[in-house]
């Protein structure tokens, strides 16, 4: 019985943190290469929606998910160009692109509102895996493909981060730019590579909510969903095996939230992923410094060669 | 890349930021008159009538000046925040934290009616401040980034109001929707005429910009906010107090915010409601209303007027000519999209790769 409610409490956790997850580790490599993205919901609400029209227009859901994928690269390579090149303000162009994204996407979907999507993907069990005991119903038993997906891109990303070259790259670009620059590495491209990957993850995780876990279009579906996984990429210590733990955990809240519901307000429990990731930021300025956490240090920083 | 590199322009003319933030506007105006062909509505029909039914008309414009009412007060804290390179994106979630202190106020305090108002006025400043306060001193003892908490913040006020409206503080009357008692009838804000312009705020926000701008350019605290923002190093050097300098001023600042969300409720709802109708996404646009009026407080009139033109003219849109309810927020959008692509116009200027007067510390690199 209680293993029950922990496994199930689980299962509907990763339902929910799926498109967390995966914004959060585009978020994760933007901000490792020292890009802040606050369009994060702006690209997720675009995902959602363009993967909508897509897979509703082509009847195949994984078109859908392209066309997500695609609108947030494309915007993410904006958000390089504002940032990088332009050397624009980084959070006045996320927050641009969040306002932005989020009134055009209505416009979008106008006609599509309160249709739902005729081919969905639908959520399966992943075959050896889910026979597991208590992991096999926590994390691999009817979840959406995107589910399992995401977390074993978090392993990848994990691997490529920490243990790659051009892991060590990006995260030198995040670090000291300086230093990269005199290495012969291109802050410019590593930047734009990896805030277009951030828009591109983030546009999954926006498909993921009109095509698997609520296959329809509603206006502001994502429902702040961004600036959650913006907190998520900040509570995780930019770390993406981190981020899923912690994903797991705020679609825990989430999750008892509605079951606790009689007992105690879901709007404070909804809140706890905020003042989380308040306390974690208080954490991070109180220990041995950023570098012990691994905040990058010229987070929010434009670059320019020779000049400070 | 592309044969140009950037240099530094020390001081751009007053000309010069007027010029570009004007080529912003139009350039948003323009996109969206290509939205409104696209979506079947002639654009010069289109912003004829907008124009007829806001400005030109009374009613309209009255609607105009209301809801400029709060971008004014959160844009005067946000530019003011500014100066001092203190970046509030919190002024939604101060907006909010005011709107609560007034209810609790009106609602639940027995103060005289003559006292209600000022009561819920100060309430409100006092509710905003304290939402400041917290990032203001996480920046300035632990260099905690105020963005993110600022953004943070938002949201917590946010579940805080619907946690109140569908908690302890819904309405006994309330069926369906979730909002608060109505306050008691001297709790509620005059307006003028028949219009639901709620003069005290609009007095308040007028006056705050006029006091600001003052502080700002003919006191001593004014030369050092200004210096804490142009130049810190100097300003360290000459021993402005960065810790209480910036914790007042961000105080002020969204304790503004907070009387923003005063006269939301007060004037127009008379009560606590849900979050997205109490604002707009003031506290966002009020962000566009600053940068627009590129740090002069005097200058948010002008800017706030203006974006409240937007906000009205998102009615209109609707009623009149059909289009879908999310136009404002696309011309939000698209307005501080050109106005942050243009900022660098003005902080660097564009030279040929090989050529110009530094080429030699360029090289030297």
């Amino acid at each position: 019985m209680e293993i029950e409610l922990l496994t199930g409490t689980t299962a509907r956790a990763l339902a929910f943190s799926t498109p967390l997850i995966w914004a959060a580790m585009g978020e994760i490599f933007a901000e490792r290469s020292g890009v802040v993205n606050l369009g994060v919901e702006g690209m997720m609400i675009l995902g959602a929606v363009t993967g909508f029209i897509a897979a509703q227009s082509s009847g195949d859901p994984w078109l859908g998910l392209l066309a997500a994928a695609m609108t947030g690269g494309v915007v993410g390579l904006f958000h390089a160009f504002a940032a990088v090149t332009l050397r624009a303000n980084q959070y006045v162009s996320g927050l641009a692109i969040t306002i932005f994204g989020l009134g055009l996407s209505g416009l979008l979907g106008r006609k599509w509102v309160g249709r739902p999507l005729f081919d969905s993907m639908e959520p399966f069990d992943l075959p050896l895996l889910s026979d597991i005991p208590i992991i096999g119903p926590a994390l691999f038993t009817d979840q959406h493909a995107l589910a399992y997906l995401a977390l074993l891109v978090s392993v990848l990303l994990w691997f490529v981060l920490h243990h790659t070259r051009a892991g060590l790259v990006i995260r030198t670009v995040g670090e000291s730019p300086a230093a990269a620059d005199t290495a012969g590495r291109s802050v410019t491209l590593t930047r734009y590579l990896s805030v277009g990957f951030g828009g591109v993850m983030a546009g999954i995780g926006g498909a993921y909510l009109s095509l698997a876990y609520r296959p329809s279009w509603g206006e502001g579906m994502t429902n702040g969903m961004g600036w959650i996984a913006l907190a998520l990429a900040i509570f995780a210590l930019w770390d993406p095996l981190r981020a899923v733990g912690a994903g797991l955990l705020f679609g825990a809240f989430f999750t008892l939230s509605f079951r606790l519901q009689d007992r105690f307000p879901p709007e404070l429990l909804t809140l706890l992923p905020y003042v989380f990731t308040i306390l974690a930021l208080i954490l991070t300025a109180l220990g041995r410094g950023k570098r012990a956490f691994g905040a990058p240090e010229a987070l929010g920083q434009a670059y320019s060669r020779g000049e400070r | 890349m592309l044969g140009v590199r950037f240099e530094r322009r020390p001081d751009p003319s007053p000309l010069l930021v007027f010029a570009v933030s004007l080529a912003a506007i139009l350039a948003a105006l323009l996109v969206t008159g290509v939205l409104f062909a696209l979506q079947g509505v002639d654009p010069v029909a289109g912003f004829a009538t907008i124009l007829q039914r806001t400005i030109l008309d009374p009613r309209g414009s009255s609607e105009v000046v209301r809801k400029s009412i709060p971008l004014l007060l959160a844009g005067v804290g946000i530019v003011l925040a500014l100066r001092a390179r203190f970046w509030n994106i919190g002024a939604e979630g101060q907006i909010l934290a005011g709107a609560v202190a007034a209810s609790g106020v009106a609602l639940f305090l027995p103060v005289p009616p003559a006292l209600m108002v000022p009561t819920m006025f100060l309430a409100g400043f006092i509710a905003g401040a304290a939402w400041g306060f917290l990032p203001a001193i996480l920046k300035v003892r632990l260099g905690v980034n105020e963005i993110i908490t600022t953004l943070m913040l938002n949201y917590v006020a946010l579940y805080i109001v619907r946690w109140l409206i569908n908690g302890p503080w819904r309405g006994d009357s309330v069926t369906g929707f979730s909002y608060s008692d109505r306050f008691p009838e001297y709790a509620w804000l005059p307006t003028i005429g028949t219009t639901r312009l709620h003069w005290p705020t609009l007095l308040i926000g007028l006056v705050l910009a006029l006091l600001l701008a003052f502080v700002l350019f003919r006191t001593r605290l004014g030369f050092e906010i200004r210096m804490m923002g142009e130049s810190p190093e100097a300003a360290r050097y000459a021993g402005v107090d960065f810790f209480w300098t910036t914790i007042a001023l961000v105080c002020v600042a969204a304790g503004a915010a907070g009387i923003a969300g005063v006269g939301e409720v007060a004037g127009i709802h008379q009560r606590l409601l849900e979050p997205t109708s109490i604002s707009l996404g003031y506290g966002y646009t009020a962000i566009i209303v600053a940068l627009l009026a590129r740090g002069n407080p005097l200058a948010t009139i002008v800017t706030a007027l203006f974006m409240g033109l937007v906000f009205a003219s998102g009615d209109i849109m609707k009623v009149s000519l059909r289009l879908p309810s999310q136009m404002p927020s696309v011309i939000n959008g698209l307005v501080l999209l050109f106005l942050v692509c243009s900022e660098p116009l003005l902080r660097y200027r564009l030279v040929r790769r090989g050529g110009g007067p530094k080429r030699r510390v360029a090289k030297a690199n």
